[in-house]
């Protein structure tokens, strides 16, 4: 029983993470129409940044004189920074290309993520990068006979609040009328005198800043390693596609159903864990080619 | 009477190009034919690798430049065809290559044909997404059923082992791999012209010039009766062959085939190749493919950071070039010689 529920806990853990990515990949494929395969370098580049800021406070404060809390402010800087590493790439490299073919948007973002990648391990290096004060700090909750970091559960709540202020954001504020008019026609937008060239700065540096505060909650548990985005890109691909391309009740759901079959794969059937998942997804697109929350 | 004389100066027109065409085709192989007396063994190994790559990215130009299908999964086939050769070479204990090719081929167009008969109920990013699942599919099972395939560590695949010409070559003996390199490369360049070949005919035959018109406007090629989403199977299976040919005749010369020959960025490489020499011409791919190859084997070996370098190219080639060397090559003579 006890395994159980720490099963379930991890599996909330995880959605929260995925949820994260791809809630920002959806939003941003929403939006512009553009799948960005340099956005799980993104999330990784976030970890890295959010480890190297946490890992440095540690180091060069005097020994507990920033606390936990003040550590646990300094996470999200990594997320603000994919924000303004988003709002830098949009105007430069994708804004020449919304007239081109979307094969041609597929490229550009994978010599991003060829060049993201190198520039981690450029700025970084080889060897992993934790945040692990963070989550000693917290200490742990017992549940049954066994100890459960409490770390893992700020990190459910994390990714609760950020889907409560997403939706709220999208759907309750001004910003967001103007977001999803922008998605639903972009020409129509312009011709009302929205500037649509900076609402699309502001929701690729948004879906940035989900990927980067995904990476930046997830380092305090695990550590940044080199290639940890090339992974996370493929299954907040699965996500979405489960989910539905530019739904954020999809990315939800999606994040839920595969955090899920993956922990129960690891559990049950660990040779074809990753495997389910990805049949998973391509059951979905033939059966319901938008995902099971998407619009055509 | 006039359209009769319009006709034949057509043909005369056509049949003059296509002799230019076989002209220089026949040039270019001629000197790679002799390449490997003049230049030493390092290169003519680059030149393989370069050649079996071109026939990869030929395949993969049928889907994106003839039938404007972009596949960002096709390092499944390239593996498909690497892992069947390296299971029959150490389960059947097969020797000749020819069978490595013939038992290769049924497996990646078994593998392309299921494949395919999923993707192409989708076109665009969807397309892409679907085929790059697919794909990551095989990979996990080739990174995680380790007893069958050795997991990361891979499965080794011996040259020494192999006969090439059902037995006629064979490599044993000192000084096997000097002889080896020598031998395969004109094994490789035979199949990669034969491929070539193969590859141009299809594309100037009626059932290319059908694929051109459902990539230019699929509704109308529907409305004069083609059947879009076949010939879409058709011409997504052939590719997959001709990708998957090219992972056979990679696996020996590499001497070993891993997962990540089926990892998604590999796919992406392949795209790489067919944008960098320009996918909206014939041998684009083909220039593209050994102009990587030599692009990323100078930047591996100056940089550790080889990656963040051929990105580089890529964006400004997206950005400045979209039409790749062949077709920036082609534009920048047309206005010298106009």
């Amino acid at each position: 029983m006890t395994i159980f529920i720490i099963q379930i806990l991890n599996s909330l853990f995880y959605a929260a993470v995925l949820f994260l990515i791809a809630a920002g990949l959806s939003l941003i494929y929403g939006v512009m129409r553009i799948v960005n395969l340099a956005h799980g370098s993104l999330y990784a580049l976030g970890a890295y940044v959010s480890a190297w800021v946490v890992g440095g406070a540690v180091g060069h404060a005097a020994s507990g004189a920033l606390g936990l809390a003040g550590l646990l402010l300094l996470l999200p800087i990594g997320a603000v920074a994919i924000a303004a590493v988003g709002a830098a790439i949009e105007p430069t490299l994708l804004r020449p290309l919304y007239r081109r073919p979307e094969e041609y948007h597929l490229l550009i973002t994978f010599g991003l993520l060829m060049i993201l990648e190198d520039a981690m391990k450029f700025l970084f290096g080889g060897t992993p990068l934790s945040a692990g004060s963070i989550m000693d700090g917290m200490g742990s909750l017992p549940i049954g006979r066994l100890l459960y970091p409490t770390y893992n559960l700020v990190v459910v709540a994390i990714g609760l609040i950020a889907a409560l202020g997403l939706w709220w954001f999208i759907y309750r504020t001004k910003f967001g009328i103007i977001l999803r008019a922008t998605s639903q026609d972009r020409r129509m937008a312009a011709a009302l005198g929205l500037n649509v060239g900076r609402v699309y700065v502001q929701a690729f540096a948004i879906g940035c800043f989900m990927a980067g505060l995904g990476g930046a909650v997830v380092v305090p548990a695990q550590a940044a390693v080199l290639g940890m985005g090339i992974d996370a890109l493929v299954l907040a691909f699965v996500v979405v596609v489960i989910g539905g391309l530019g739904s954020l009740e999809g990315a939800l759901v999606g994040a839920l159903i595969v955090s899920f079959v993956r922990t129960a794969g690891i559990q049950f059937f660990p040779e074809i864990e990753l495997a389910v998942l990805y049949l998973i997804a391509t059951a979905v697109l033939l059966i319901r080619p938008t995902g099971l929350f998407g619009r055509a | 009477m006039t359209a009769t004389t319009t006709t034949t100066t057509a043909a005369d027109a056509g049949m003059a190009s296509f002799l230019r065409l076989l002209v220089v085709a026949m040039a270019i192989l001629f000197g790679l034919a002799l390449l490997p007396a003049v230049v030493d063994p390092y290169q003519t190994v680059l030149i393989t690798y370069g050649l079996i790559m071109a026939i990869a990215a030929l395949g993969f130009n049928l889907l994106l430049g003839y039938t404007g299908l972009l596949s960002f999964g096709h390092s499944a086939y390239f593996g498909t065809g690497a892992y069947t050769v390296a299971f029959i070479v150490r389960d059947l204990g097969a020797q000749s290559m020819e069978l490595c090719i013939i038992g290769g081929l049924a497996g990646t167009v078994l593998v392309s044909a299921l494949f395919g008969f999923v993707c192409v109920r989708h076109t665009r990013i969807f397309f892409g997404i679907l085929t790059l699942a697919l794909s990551q599919v095989l990979w996990s099972l080739a990174f995680k059923f380790f007893w069958v395939t050795g997991g990361t560590d891979g499965i080794r695949v011996a040259y020494a082992k192999l006969t090439l010409l059902g037995g006629l070559v064979d490599f044993a003996g000192p000084g096997s791999f000097q002889r080896f390199i020598f031998a395969y490369y004109y094994y490789v360049l035979g199949l990669f012209t034969l491929a070539t070949v193969i590859m141009w005919v299809i594309v100037h035959s009626p059932f290319g010039m059908a694929l051109q018109a459902i990539r230019d406007n699929e509704t109308r090629a529907s409305f004069v009766g083609i059947s879009v989403r076949r010939y879409r199977w058709i011409a997504f299976v052939i590719s997959g062959a001709f990708t998957g040919l090219a992972g056979i005749l990679w696996v020996p010369l590499n001497g070993l085939t891993t997962p990540d020959v089926l990892y998604w960025p590999f796919s992406g490489e392949i795209v790489f190749m067919s944008v960098l020499g320009g996918f909206r011409t014939f041998v684009g791919p083909i220039v593209g493919a050994v102009a990587f190859n030599y692009l990323k084997t100078a930047a591996v070996a100056s940089t550790e950071y080889w990656q963040l370098l051929l990105g580089v190219v890529l964006v400004t080639l997206v950005l400045v070039l979209p039409s790749g060397i062949v077709g920036t090559a082609a534009r920048l003579v047309s206005r010298f010689t106009r």
